[in-house]
């Protein structure tokens, strides 16, 4: 049976994609949600100047904070993105289809893959769209197209990561309501890192959890790629980091699936 | 014969409930057994168990000659499920679906291919297939659930209460293809509270009721158990049913209805001997009917009725 995982999962991946397209509500609400955030910020936040002039360097400001803050932004874009993943893996795992597919000699990990690999790929093409809107609004990264590559390869694996997490996420409660609400946590970290101002500008306590929570290093290695800022360690955790989120998600997410219809 | 089934000493509780009280089965290949009870019986959670959905908590049971628990994946690749809820994907269409278990079952896109037209076509299925299945009807969605657990050709079916919900014509509909798959030599394994549609279609039947296999049986053994027929007699007025009551000894005479009840055991010559003895006395009859036992008299006799129950476990 292991050998149909990756013919199983590109079934389940085109069972996940056709969703998509007949029900598009959720693909909205992960593309539509950043673009927006990133539209608050610019124009509320940083065309009024109050933000920008915070990052102590008056003479940059506005402009500069642009190129700061999209990295923060594509990082909700993804954390955001986790939600509308649990929704869906949740409404799904409610579907007697389901339990159809447990009693067929399938691949059992391919229904939990079509979720991953299916969201992972709308979330690709919402970071796409939000890129976009950010050069738009006067984001100027300097990335030579290694460096971008490098960036498409972080991207996806932050959000591999943060995917099955939200899978496990999705099938962990009873109800859809509350598989919906379990991901917010997620996207309230981008704003407790480094994304919006220098953690060093935070009071001693939040600083320390800004520090080495994940997010941080997720985001400070899409800056040293897209802006050549100073990288540190941020590199090396933030790998560090998406291995032990994916794993967890991976194996919770298993085991959660493993435990059957009964336990619904 | 072979068996497609054997059950012995299945056991599965939920918490303090227990579901299944050590069930033995045992279903030969190409037959059709039917799984009757009342709700709560136990029924649905056989099926799960037999269809690897859930482990037993103790006991053997062998699907296809494997063992749910040790070979779950051999179980699964010999059987199809038709579950009591609808397993059609509702934002696919009736076609689309079927691809979807053509692929799953592995099928080469041409094999693939010719089955779902072969299915669409047997099924009736043409005029919708190509719209999305949450739109379908009851029977409509259940047909396309059946199609769907055959893509695979299964040699097992098990088709949990197939027909509840539904209209008496797709019910027929869904008797008609059950009927087909065992001409084909397919085992159906099917629960229903139907009396009706196990009488119908079933070469065994197994009456279940809390957890436990109560009898089991041919329909006609089943039948057999009860005390048998009656011959009913109905008259004009109470004078002419008491002197009846007293020409026909054993007979009973239900005066509010003013008909009188007599034991049979269906044969003519029965009958004749009860219209000769109301002639002989110059009884006026006005209607006679004969009654023969059905399963629903074995069934209540055999799992009692609500408030019984009720009263048993206080």
């Amino acid at each position: 049976m292991s050998a149909y995982v990756i013919h199983d999962s590109a079934t389940m991946l085109r069972r996940n994609f056709r969703h998509m397209v007949r029900y598009p509500s959720v693909s909205l609400l992960v593309i539509g949600i950043p673009v927006i955030l990133l539209l608050l910020f610019v124009f509320v936040f940083v065309f009024g100047g109050t933000l920008g002039d915070g990052l102590g360097n008056a003479a940059l400001g506005r402009d500069a904070y642009v190129d700061y803050v999209t990295p923060a932004i594509v990082l909700i874009a993804i954390a955001g993105a986790a939600q509308g993943t649990a929704i869906s893996a949740a409404m799904d795992m409610h579907e007697g289809i389901i339990a159809r597919f447990r009693t067929m000699g399938i691949a059992r990990v391919s229904v939990l893959m079509g979720h991953v690999l299916g969201s992972t790929l709308q979330t690709m093409a919402g970071l796409v769209v939000v890129f976009g809107v950010a050069v738009l609004v006067g984001f100027r990264p300097h990335a030579s197209v290694v460096e971008w590559m490098a960036t498409g390869g972080l991207l996806l694996m932050i959000t591999l990561a943060i995917t099955w997490l939200s899978v496990a996420l999705g099938l962990a409660p009873k109800s859809v309501e509350a598989a919906s609400n379990l991901p917010m946590p997620l996207i309230l970290l981008p704003f407790l890192s480094s994304g919006f101002v220098p953690v060093e500008s935070m009071p001693a306590g939040l600083r320390w959890f800004a520090e080495w929570q994940p997010f941080t290093p997720f985001i400070e290695t899409l800056r040293w790629l897209l802006m050549g800022a100073a990288i540190g360690r941020s590199a090396v955790l933030s790998v560090v980091w998406c291995v032990a989120i994916g794993l967890v998600g991976y194996l919770w997410a298993k085991k959660l699936y493993e435990r059957g219809p009964a336990a619904r | 014969m072979t068996a497609a089934l054997e059950v012995s000493g299945l056991r599965k509780s939920f918490g303090s409930t227990i579901a299944l009280d050590g069930i033995d089965l045992r279903v030969e290949a190409g037959t059709v057994f039917a799984l009757l009870g009342p709700n709560g019986a136990g029924k649905t959670t056989t099926v799960h168990v037999l269809s690897t959905l859930i482990e037993p908590d103790a006991g053997e049971a062998r699907v296809a000659g494997h063992d749910v628990a040790r070979e779950p994946d051999a179980v699964r690749a010999a059987i199809g499920v038709t579950g009591q809820f609808s397993a059609v994907d509702g934002l696919l269409t009736g076609e689309e679906n079927l691809r979807l278990m053509a692929d799953l079952c592995h099928l080469s896109r041409d094999e693939g291919h010719r089955r779902v037209a072969e299915l669409v076509e047997r099924f009736d299925l043409s005029e919708q297939a190509r719209t999305p299945a949450v739109t379908y009807s009851g029977g409509m969605r259940r047909r396309v659930d059946l199609a769907m657990t055959l893509v695979g050709d299964p040699r097992i079916i098990f088709l949990d209460e197939p027909t509840t919900g539904l209209d008496p014509r797709s019910r027929r509909e869904v008797w008609r293809i059950v009927q087909e798959l065992v001409d084909g030599g397919t085992t159906i394994f099917l629960t229903t509270h139907y009396l009706e549609e196990a009488d119908r279609l079933a070469d065994r039947v197994a009456v279940m009721d809390r957890g436990r296999v109560v009898v089991e049986g041919t329909p006609d053994e089943l039948k057999r158990r009860m005390p048998g027929g009656s011959i009913r007699v109905g008259f004009a007025d109470v004078l002419a049913l008491d002197a009846a009551a007293a020409a026909l000894p054993g007979s009973v005479a239900d005066e509010a209805a003013l008909i009188l009840q007599i034991p049979s055991d269906g044969q003519a010559a029965s009958l004749r001997g009860v219209l000769d003895g109301l002639h002989a006395q110059s009884i006026d009859a006005e209607r006679v009917s004969v009654h023969e036992p059905d399963l629903d008299e074995v069934f209540l006799a055999l799992t009692g009725d609500v408030e019984e129950r009720e009263g048993a476990v206080r």
